[in-house]
Formats: structure tokens, C-alpha cells, sequence
């Protein structure tokens, strides 16, 4: 039962508190590239996923046998492999998102964040905890494409998921799908994650010092 | 307190005060864009004057929300936020939506000078950088001019619906630079020295800016060295283009006194936060941004080129600044 909680509260790591884009600021590239519209951030987001909990799986049930002084090497392959499958499979199923997803599909394969959980975490836990990890990461990288993809579309042309929202009047906010929309978006979503979290440290260290005095 | 001539001062310092507080020299350029902006108002009417409310409302509102809730008073006592606001107001199209005013007086304290750590922080021109994003995210209303019109007609889509475009119902009418820029049409001397042309609320009428700008140097808040560098560069390379081809590029009397010249080197340019410190680097900011304007303005996509020319120089500043450091007294001339 512990350890259930342990991988809860790794899964809920990745989604929240140590949230790839919003609090480690990573894989920024293909965040700003493709986030033009809620669509491509989803396609985007699921790919990464995808190619995430892949090679967090291999890397983990790998970690043995990988040389430690070749490990990013391996780990890269292991990657590759993996956006390969989805590089192909978009191609098939998706044609369209293929087209406006373009290099950054491909360059899934140096996207820090994945490297980085490879290396931090999938190389040095055990194949369950990996594994709520990855989901965590990934889900907590779909949630911030999806959000920063819904803003820039919902103001940049009006629509969500291809959805007219405001009616024929609506004057888009051209700037929003240009990639200054996609900085200035990430800025304030920035700013927003970093005010609540402090607002919930004060509240923290109020609480913990009401407690203290009773 | 009351003693009439004190032989003998006893109080703690200072005893001298300085004049010149931000308060001061903010009330002064406040003296100085009445006249203009009186006239922008009249020509346009009354839809100009909403618009020009509804970015200070805007800026100053900002201004309100991030200060720190102890210290709002000075924040907005020093009157800095309504003069942005004021500013950002000149440079935009009497005919636009109220909606969107609003959002780029929010912009130009927001992230013009608030996210830079506040006053005398920013690196930019924060009213600039509020009419860049209204510019790039509403490219048709912002270059949508009104021709002067009667004083209580207000243009309906100064009341579009937020989110929603405005529909223009005055009439509608190349500003100067767009007729120079797109036909070769020049506009009369005069209706640019007055103003009775179409064109940013606040910057038709060059008269009354240079003598909003001649006030200004005259309380001193002003650095000469800028307008004269910028209209003197803009006014010696239009001359040699207009020699070079007389049919095709404006003459230097249209380049100084057209669009927003004059109201971006007496006012924006002027701005002491964003221009360098030196007078040798104060020289070399007014004659980049001269050379800039002409060259966006002839050479470029655009029809003005003011804005662009002065985010630029605003960019280059520190870097001016750290070149034209004068020698320390006492060191050789190398070292830093």
C-alpha cells in the first residue's frame, strides 16, 4: 500500500508540482514551435508522451546492462527508436498534423525533457516507478501544450479544436500565432504558476507557524 | 518654522531639495501634449478623446493592480502611468476600438515597464512597446486612419464589442505617409504644421508639439541634443535622397514634419529612462534613430517608421552607454 502511494505521488510530481514546462522550464523548442493552435499542441503532446513512456520502460528495464559511459548514447538510440515509430505512424494515420508538426516531430529525439527523465529518473528507479513517472512528465507536458496551444488559438484566430467560438466578428489577435504570442503566452502562464505557488508557500508558512504557536 | 529670515538653520538634511522630482517633470510634459493633444481632439473629436481616456485608464489601472498594495499612492503619485498611457494614446488611430486601447495601455505598463522592475527599470519605450503589440496583433484597425471629421460625430467602432472588430462608418483616408509611401500624393505644408490631416490622435499637428517641446527644454526636462540629432539626421538624408530623385522620395521638409517624427524625437525619444546617459552617446542614439526612420520609412514595408526606429535605439542604449563611458579621472584611457 506505501508503495502504491509512492508511485501516486510520482505521477502527480510530473503533473503538478515539478511540471516540465511550468516549473522545470523544458523542451521549450517544441512547445513554442508547434503550439499555434490546440490541435498541434495535443498531436504534439501525445507524440512526446508516447516516445516518453516508451523509452522510460527500455531504459529501465535496460539500466543493468547499459555502460555507464555510453549511457546517453544508448539512451538516445532508445529515443530515436521510438520517434521513429510515431514519425512513421503520424505519417499514416495524420497526414495533415504531420505536415504542420514538420521537423519538430523528429527533433522529439533531443528534447531535453525526455533526456533528462532517462537520465534522472527511468536509469536509476525500478521499472513501476519509472513507468508512473513517465506518465506523470508526459501528462504534466501534454496538459502545458494543450493549455498554451487552447490560449494561442482561442485569441489568435478565434477558434478552439477548429471551433468557432466568438462568431464571423471576431478580430484575431494576429501577434497570438506568430511565435512573440507563443513567449508572451508562456510568460504569463509562467508568471500565474510562480504567484500560486507562492501564494501557497506564505499560506504554508502561516499555517506551520499558527501551528507552532498552538 | 514661521521665522521670516533665518540667520541660523536648525533641522536635520537635507537642507538643500532638489526641484526637479519625477513628479515635477512628469506634471511638465503633461503641460507640454495639452496643446497637441487639444488639437488631435479637436480635429478628430469626440471618439479621439475616449480613446485617449481609455489607454490611461488602462495603464494606470495596470499600474494600480502590481503595485505593492503599501505603496499605490507612490506609484501612481508620480504620475508616470497616466503620462504612458497619455503618450500610447497619441500614437494610435482616433478610430479605434475602446477595447483594444485598453489592452495596449495594459501592455505598455505591464510588460513595457512593470515586468522590468518598474520605474526606470525598462529598457524600452513602455507607451512604444504598448503600440508594437496592439500593431502586431491588430495590424488593419491600428493602420485604419479617420480623416478629421465633425468634433461630437463619434465613429461606432470606437464602441465595438470586445473581441469583436470594429466597423468604421467615418470617413476613411490615407495618413501622409501612406499617400506619399503608396501614391506620391503630398499633403500641404500647412495642414501638417496645423494638423488637419489624418493620422494618430496626437501627432498631426507639428506646431503645436514643437512648442510643447520648446517648453519642455526650456524647464530644462529635455536633452536638446535628442530631437535636434534625430530631425537633423532624418532632414540631411531625406535631402540627399530627395536630390538624388525628386519624384520619388518626400523632401525633407515632409519627412520631419509627417507622421509621428515629432512627437516621437521631442517626447518618446526623450524619454531620459530609455536614452543614454553620455552626451557623446545621446549623439549617437538621435542620429540612429534620424538614419532608421528614413531608411524604414523609404526603404521598408512600412509607411512610419518612428516606432520601430526608437524600440532599436532603446535596444542599443546600454550597449551606447558602456562604450561612451568618459575616462576616469586619473586612469589611462584603456582601462575600464
Amino acid at each position: 500500500m506505501a508503495k502504491e502511494q509512492h508511485a501516486y505521488e510520482e505521477f502527480m510530481k510530473g503533473l503538478w508540482r515539478e511540471n516540465p514546462v511550468f516549473v522545470q522550464v523544458l523542451g521549450l523548442c517544441p512547445l513554442l514551435a508547434v503550439t499555434n493552435s490546440a490541435i498541434n499542441g495535443l498531436a504534439m503532446g501525445l507524440a512526446s508522451f508516447f516516445v516518453l513512456l516508451g523509452s522510460s520502460i527500455l531504459v529501465s528495464l535496460l539500466k543493468s546492462y547499459i555502460p555507464k559511459q555510453v549511457r546517453i548514447s544508448c539512451f538516445i538510440i532508445i529515443i530515436a527508436t521510438f520517434v521513429t515509430v510515431v514519425d512513421y505512424s503520424l505519417a499514416a494515420a495524420m497526414p495533415v498534423i504531420h505536415k504542420e508538426l514538420g521537423a519538430f516531430i523528429p527533433l522529439i529525439v533531443c528534447n531535453c525533457l525526455i533526456l533528462g527523465r532517462m537520465e534522472a529518473f527511468a536509469s536509476r528507479n525500478t521499472l513501476r516507478m519509472s513507468i508512473a513517472d513517465a506518465f506523470g512528465m508526459g501528462a504534466g507536458f501534454l496538459f502545458a501544450l494543450v493549455a498554451l496551444g487552447g490560449v494561442r488559438e482561442i485569441l489568435g484566430v478565434g477558434e478552439l479544436f477548429g471551433i468557432s467560438l466568438f462568431g464571423p466578428n471576431f478580430e484575431p489577435w494576429v501577434i497570438m500565432i506568430l511565435p512573440p504570442g507563443g513567449f508572451i503566452t508562456l510568460g504569463v502562464m509562467l508568471l500565474y504558476f510562480n504567484w500560486v505557488e507562492e501564494k501557497k508557500n506564505k499560506l504554508d508558512k502561516q499555517l506551520a507557524a499558527e501551528a507552532g504557536v498552538n | 518654522m514661521t521665522q521670516k529670515d533665518p540667520k541660523l538653520l536648525i533641522q536635520p538634511g537635507p537642507q538643500l531639495r532638489q526641484q526637479m522630482t519625477t513628479p515635477v517633470v512628469m506634471r511638465d510634459v503633461w503641460y507640454a501634449l495639452t496643446p497637441a493633444t487639444l488639437a488631435g481632439v479637436w480635429f478628430f473629436g469626440l471618439g479621439a478623446l475616449l480613446v485617449l481616456l481609455t489607454c490611461i485608464a488602462g495603464a494606470v489601472l495596470t499600474e494600480w493592480y502590481f503595485a505593492p498594495e503599501e505603496k499605490r499612492g507612490y506609484f501612481l503619485g508620480d504620475g508616470t502611468a497616466i503620462l504612458t498611457g497619455w503618450l500610447l494614446g497619441l500614437t494610435l488611430p482616433p478610430a479605434l476600438p475602446l477595447w483594444m486601447a485598453f489592452i495596449g495601455g495594459v501592455v505598455a505598463v505591464g510588460i513595457g515597464k512593470t515586468m522590468w522592475g518598474g520605474m526606470g527599470a525598462n529598457i524600452f519605450n513602455p507607451a512604444l512597446v504598448g503600440r508594437a503589440f496592439l500593431l502586431a496583433t491588430f495590424p488593419i484597425a491600428m493602420t485604419t486612419w479617420t480623416a478629421p471629421g465633425d468634433f461630437f460625430t463619434i465613429p461606432s467602432s470606437v464602441f465595438a464589442l470586445p473581441l469583436m472588430q470594429g466597423v468604421v462608418d467615418t470617413v476613411t483616408q490615407a495618413s501622409p505617409l501612406g499617400l506619399m509611401k503608396f501614391e506620391h500624393i503630398d499633403t500641404p505644408f500647412f495642414d501638417l504644421l496645423f494638423g488637419n490631416t489624418s493620422g494618430s490622435l496626437g501627432e498631426t499637428s507639428g506646431l503645436l508639439l514643437i512648442l510643447g517641446g520648446g517648453y519642455l527644454w526650456w524647464r530644462r526636462d529635455l536633452d536638446w541634443r535628442i530631437p535636434i540629432g534625430i530631425l537633423g539626421t532624418a532632414m540631411i538624408f531625406s535631402l540627399i535622397l530627395f536630390i538624388v530623385d525628386a519624384d520619388k522620395y518626400p523632401g525633407p521638409i515632409f519627412t520631419t514634419f509627417s507622421g509621428g517624427m515629432l512627437l516621437g524625437a521631442l517626447f518618446m525619444a526623450t524619454d531620459p529612462v530609455t536614452s543614454p546617459l553620455t552626451k557623446k552617446g545621446t549623439w549617437i542614439f538621435a542620429i540612429g534613430i534620424g538614419i532608421l526612420v528614413v531608411l524604414i520609412r523609404v526603404f521598408g514595408g512600412f509607411p512610419e517608421g518612428m516606432m520601430y526606429a526608437i524600440l532599436l535605439m532603446n535596444a542599443a542604449t546600454p550597449l551606447i552607454d558602456l562604450y561612451t563611458q568618459p575616462r576616469v579621472f586619473g586612469r589611462e584611457l584603456d582601462s575600464k
